[in-house]
C-alpha cells in the first residue's frame, strides 16, 4: 500500500500497534487458528482398548482416520449430493441475481428503492427460520399452494434436494444481486455514452459492456456460493423434521455432526479437515480459472 | 489484488432523475417486459413472508382450513400473547439472547476488526503482509468447519453450554479486517493523521476521534455483515448449547419445530415466533439501506 506512513523511528512509536492488533489477533488465534490446529491434531488420534472390555485410550494413529473417511461411502455420497446441488443451484441463483441486477441498473425500470429492498428482504430471514417457513409451504395440508403440493411431493427422496435448493435460492438471490448491482453502479457513466450514441440497445449494452465489467463480483459471489454449498447444514437439518428422505448423513456437515454425536470426534475432525481442504481447493480453482480467462 | 470499487452515488441520483437517457427512449415493449420480470420476482420473494404474516393472524383451525394467502378471523394479538406466555415467556428470553449475541458480538467484533484493518492499512511494520495473508486465509475458512473443534476445545475447559462459548467465537471476523483495511486505505488520508500528530494527539486517540468518524459508513457495512454471520451461524449454538435459557431464538424455534409432531400447538408458536424474530431484521435493513447497498460490493476481488 503506497499510502502508509513509514514507522521506522523508535520502538516507542510502535507500541500503539499492539493496542490496534492484539485484541483481534488474540481472539483470532484462540478461535480460528487454534481450532484448525486442534482439528488436525484430533484427526490423527485413534481409540485403542486393552482387550475387549479394557479402558479406552486415545493414541496417535497417523492417517488412520483419513483412511476411514476415504472408505466412508456415506460421506462421499453426501459430497456428491452437494456437488450436484451446487452445479444446478449456483448457476441458476447467480444467473437470476445477474438478470435482476442488470434490470435494476437499466433505465427500463422504475421504483429501484422498492425492488432493491423487496429482493433483499429474504436475506434478513435467518436460514433456520427460512427453512421452517418453506417446510410449511411445501406441506400439503398447510401450504397456500395445496393444489401443487398434493400433486408434487417436494419432501420425496427425489425432490427434497431441490426443495432445499428453492429455499437457498430464495434466501441468497437478493444478497448476490446487491453485490453485483453495486459493482454495476461503480462503472463510470461515460463508457455508456459512446455506446448509446452508436445506437446500441440496452440488451447490447448489458451483454457487451456491463457483464464483462462485473466479472470480479461474479467471481466473488461464485466463491461464496461454493463455500456455502459445501457447508450446507441448516436447511437439511431443519428438513429432517419434514422429510424422512433427509438422513443424518445427507450433507457433509450433517455427516460431521452425526459422527460427533456418536461420539467419534477423531473421525468427525478428519471429515472436517477433508471438507475444508475440498472447499479451499474448489474456491481457489474457480479464482485461478477465472483469472486465467481474464488474462 | 484487491481494489475498492467506489460506487458512485452521483450516478444513482442522476438515473433517478432520468437524465440518463441520452439515446432514443427505450421501446415501450422492453420497458413492459422488464417491469413484468421485476414484479414477478417481487411477488416470488415476498409471498412467503406475506404467508407467514397471514398465518400468524389465524387460530389453529383456520390455519389449515382457510386460504393461506388471505386473512380469516383476526387473532394476531391472541397468538402473540399466547406465545409470550408459553413456558414462562421463554420466547422473549430467546429474542433477548439473540439480541445480545448478534448486536453485542457484531459491535465489539466490528471495533476489533476495524482497529486491526486500520493498522494494516495505515502503518508499516514487520510481519504486516504475513498477518494480512493469514487473516485473508481465515476468510475462506467456513464458520461451520470451526464449530466442532471449538466444541472440543471448550469442553476441555468445561465451558460448553455457556453464554461465552457462543459469544466469544462470534467476535472474530477476518472478513471485517479485510474490508476495514480496504476502507481505511480509501477513506482516511495520511494528511489528516499527520495533522492530528502535529496537534499532539497520539495514534490511538486519533483513531477513536478522527479515523472512526471517517470510516463510519464502512463500519456500518462491517457491522451488518457480522450481524448476519452471527445470526445465521446455526451450527455453533446447535453443537454448544443444551440449556434453553441461553439459546438464541433460531435454535429455540428449531427445537420447537422438531417437537411439533408430539406437541401440535407448537406449530402456531413456531409460525408467530418466526414472524416476530424476522420483523426487527427487516426494519433494520430498511433503515440502514443506504449503507449496505453501496458497501456490500466493496469486497469484490479483482
Amino acid at each position: 500500500m503506497s499510502s502508509s506512513i513509514p514507522m521506522n523511528r523508535t520502538r516507542k512509536r510502535q507500541g500503539f500497534l499492539a493496542v490496534f492488533i492484539l485484541p483481534f489477533g488474540l481472539l483470532f488465534t484462540l478461535f480460528y487458528i487454534l481450532p484448525i490446529l486442534y482439528a488436525m491434531w484430533q484427526s490423527t488420534r485413534v481409540v485403542e482398548r486393552d482387550g475387549t472390555f479394557g479402558a479406552a485410550r486415545e493414541v496417535f494413529g497417523g492417517l488412520t482416520q483419513y483412511q476411514n473417511v476415504f472408505s466412508n461411502t456415506e460421506f462421499w455420497e453426501s459430497i456428491g449430493r452437494v456437488l450436484m446441488f451446487g452445479a444446478v443451484q449456483v448457476p441458476v441463483m447467480l444467473g437470476l441475481a445477474l438478470l435482476l441486477a442488470l434490470l435494476l441498473d437499466s433505465p427500463l425500470v422504475k421504483g429501484r428503492r422498492f425492488f432493491r429492498l423487496a429482493y433483499f428482504a429474504p436475506y434478513a430471514v435467518p436460514g433456520v427460520i427460512a427453512a421452517i417457513m418453506w417446510g410449511f409451504l411445501f406441506s400439503p395440508n398447510l401450504s397456500p399452494f395445496d393444489w401443487v403440493m398434493t400433486n408434487v411431493d417436494f419432501m420425496s427422496p427425489t425432490l427434497v434436494l431441490w426443495a432445499i435448493a428453492i429455499v437457498v435460492t430464495w434466501v441468497y438471490t437478493g444478497y448476490n444481486m446487491i453485490i453485483i448491482y453495486s459493482s454495476l453502479l461503480a462503472i463510470p457513466q461515460d463508457i455508456f455514452e459512446a455506446a448509446r450514441l452508436d445506437g446500441a440497445g440496452q440488451v447490447r449494452i448489458a451483454w457487451s459492456i456491463k457483464i464483462p465489467l462485473v466479472v470480479p463480483s461474479l467471481v466473488l459471489t461464485t466463491i461464496f456460493s461454493i463455500i456455502g454449498t459445501l457447508q450446507l447444514l441448516t436447511e437439511p437439518q431443519v428438513f429432517k423434521t419434514f422429510s424422512t428422505a433427509v438422513n443424518s448423513t445427507y450433507t457433509p456437515n450433517l455427516a460431521v455432526y452425526a459422527a460427533s454425536s456418536i461420539p467419534d470426534y477423531s473421525l468427525a475432525a478428519a471429515m472436517s479437515v477433508v471438507l475444508a481442504v475440498a472447499t479451499f481447493i474448489l474456491s481457489f480453482s474457480v479464482l485461478k480459472f477465472t483469472q486465467r480467462k481474464a488474462d | 489484488m484487491s481494489i475498492l470499487t467506489t460506487p458512485k452515488r452521483r450516478r444513482e441520483a442522476a438515473s433517478g432523475g432520468n437524465s440518463l437517457h441520452v439515446g432514443p427512449r427505450p421501446a415501450i415493449m422492453s420497458r413492459l417486459a422488464a417491469m413484468t420480470i421485476m414484479i414477478v420476482a417481487t411477488i416470488t420473494f415476498l409471498t412467503p413472508i406475506w404467508w407467514l404474516f397471514v398465518a400468524s393472524t389465524k387460530n389453529r383451525s383456520d390455519l389449515t382450513s382457510t386460504n393461506g394467502l388471505w386473512f380469516a378471523e383476526w387473532n394476531f394479538g391472541t397468538n402473540v400473547s399466547a406465545l409470550l406466555d408459553y413456558r414462562g415467556g421463554i420466547f422473549l428470553q430467546w429474542l433477548g439472547n439473540s439480541a445480545i449475541y448478534t448486536v453485542g458480538g457484531a459491535l465489539i467484533g466490528t471495533l476489533l476488526a476495524a482497529m486491526c484493518g486500520y493498522a494494516l492499512a495505515k502503518y508499516q511494520f514487520r510481519g504486516r503482509e504475513v498477518l494480512f495473508n493469514v487473516v485473508l486465509g481465515g476468510v475462506l475458512v467456513p464458520l461451520t468447519a470451526l464449530a466442532l473443534p471449538l466444541f472440543l476445545m471448550f469442553s476441555m475447559v468445561n465451558l460448553t453450554n455457556t453464554f461465552w462459548s457462543v459469544f466469544l467465537p462470534s467476535l472474530v471476523s477476518p472478513f471485517g479486517v479485510y474490508l476495514s483495511r480496504i476502507f481505511a486505505a480509501a477513506s482516511v488520508p495520511d494528511e489528516v493523521l499527520e495533522a492530528a500528530r502535529l496537534d499532539g494527539s497520539n495514534e490511538v486517540r486519533t483513531f477513536f476521534t478522527v479515523s472512526v468518524r471517517l470510516m463510519f459508513p464502512a463500519l456500518v457495512t462491517i457491522f451488518l455483515f457480522q450481524f448476519v454471520a452471527i445470526w445465521n451461524n446455526f451450527f455453533l449454538p446447535l453443537i454448544m448449547l443444551r440449556d434453553e435459557s441461553i439459546m438464541p431464538v433460531t435454535l429455540g424455534l428449531y427445537n420447537w419445530n422438531s417437537q411439533v409432531s408430539q406437541i401440535p400447538e407448537l406449530r402456531g408458536y413456531v409460525l408467530i415466533g418466526a414472524l416476530l424474530s424476522v420483523i426487527p431484521l427487516i426494519l433494520m435493513f430498511s433503515l440502514l439501506q443506504r449503507f449496505w447497498k453501496n458497501g456490500l460490493g466493496s469486497g469484490a476481488i479483482k
